[in-house]
């Protein structure tokens, strides 16, 4: 099925590009989606243990399950205000 | 209602105004402004980037649970993206209620969390380099 997945601040700039669909096997999670995109960017894994996930605009945890179509943002700490 | 992201200059007393009315007797309304100095270095200007519709959805939540602590009446938020100026209006949030008190905690509630939750970043632009901001104190 396919994935989209959005990088935001830092982890735009160590992915090179703000948005990318995967191809991902059925039953595939949030954590699935980030090892993707851990595999193709490698420079993310600097940055890994700080990101949190969003599914569809909403905090997701690394068991979310990932349906056709989904969006999962990678994010890094927030610093807005 | 004042309610998002914007890339357009913000006004704090367009954003106040939004929530006045007859039955507001407080109107509480924090903006946050672009410092020319952070951790001692100096700051050239901010570049302000955030995931959007997800940011809105958090706005909305916020402005739930605020409602569900405090009886306010109305809240209008407006966060700025894109690069801004020493001196610009970031964000701006304003509270109506009754009576003060619950307008300027509900009003500091929404800040704290909005910096603490919401996917909104900055880069710091420093004479000599840029970087993500990593704190948010």
């Amino acid at each position: 099925m396919q994935i989209r997945i959005l990088y935001f601040a830092a982890a735009r700039d160590l992915a090179g590009c703000s948005t990318e669909t995967v191809e991902l096997a059925e039953g595939a999670t949030a954590q699935t989606a980030l090892n993707s995109a851990l595999q193709r960017h490698p420079a993310l894994r600097a940055i890994a243990p700080t990101l949190r996930l969003a599914v569809n605009e909403t905090f997701a945890t690394k068991e979310t399950p990932l349906a056709a179509d989904n969006q999962i943002a990678l994010l890094p700490p927030v610093s807005g205000g | 209602m004042t309610l998002g992201i914007t890339d357009r200059s913000i006004t704090p007393a367009e954003v106040e105004a939004s929530v006045a009315g007859p039955d507001a007797g407080a109107v509480v309304t924090f903006a946050g402004l672009v410092r020319d100095a952070t951790h001692g270095r100096r700051v050239l200007r901010l570049e302000y980037e955030a995931y959007a519709p997800m940011a809105e959805r958090v706005f909305a939540a916020l402005i739930t649970e605020a409602r569900s602590r405090w009886p306010i009446l109305r809240v209008a938020i407006s966060h700025r993206v894109g690069v801004l100026q020493i001196g610009e209006v970031a964000v701006a949030i304003a509270v109506a209620s009754a009576h003060r008190a619950e307008a300027f905690e509900a009003c500091r509630f929404l800040i704290a969390a909005i910096k603490a939750q919401a996917p909104i970043w900055k880069r710091e632009v420093f004479e000599d380099g840029s970087e993500w901001a990593q704190c948010h104190p």
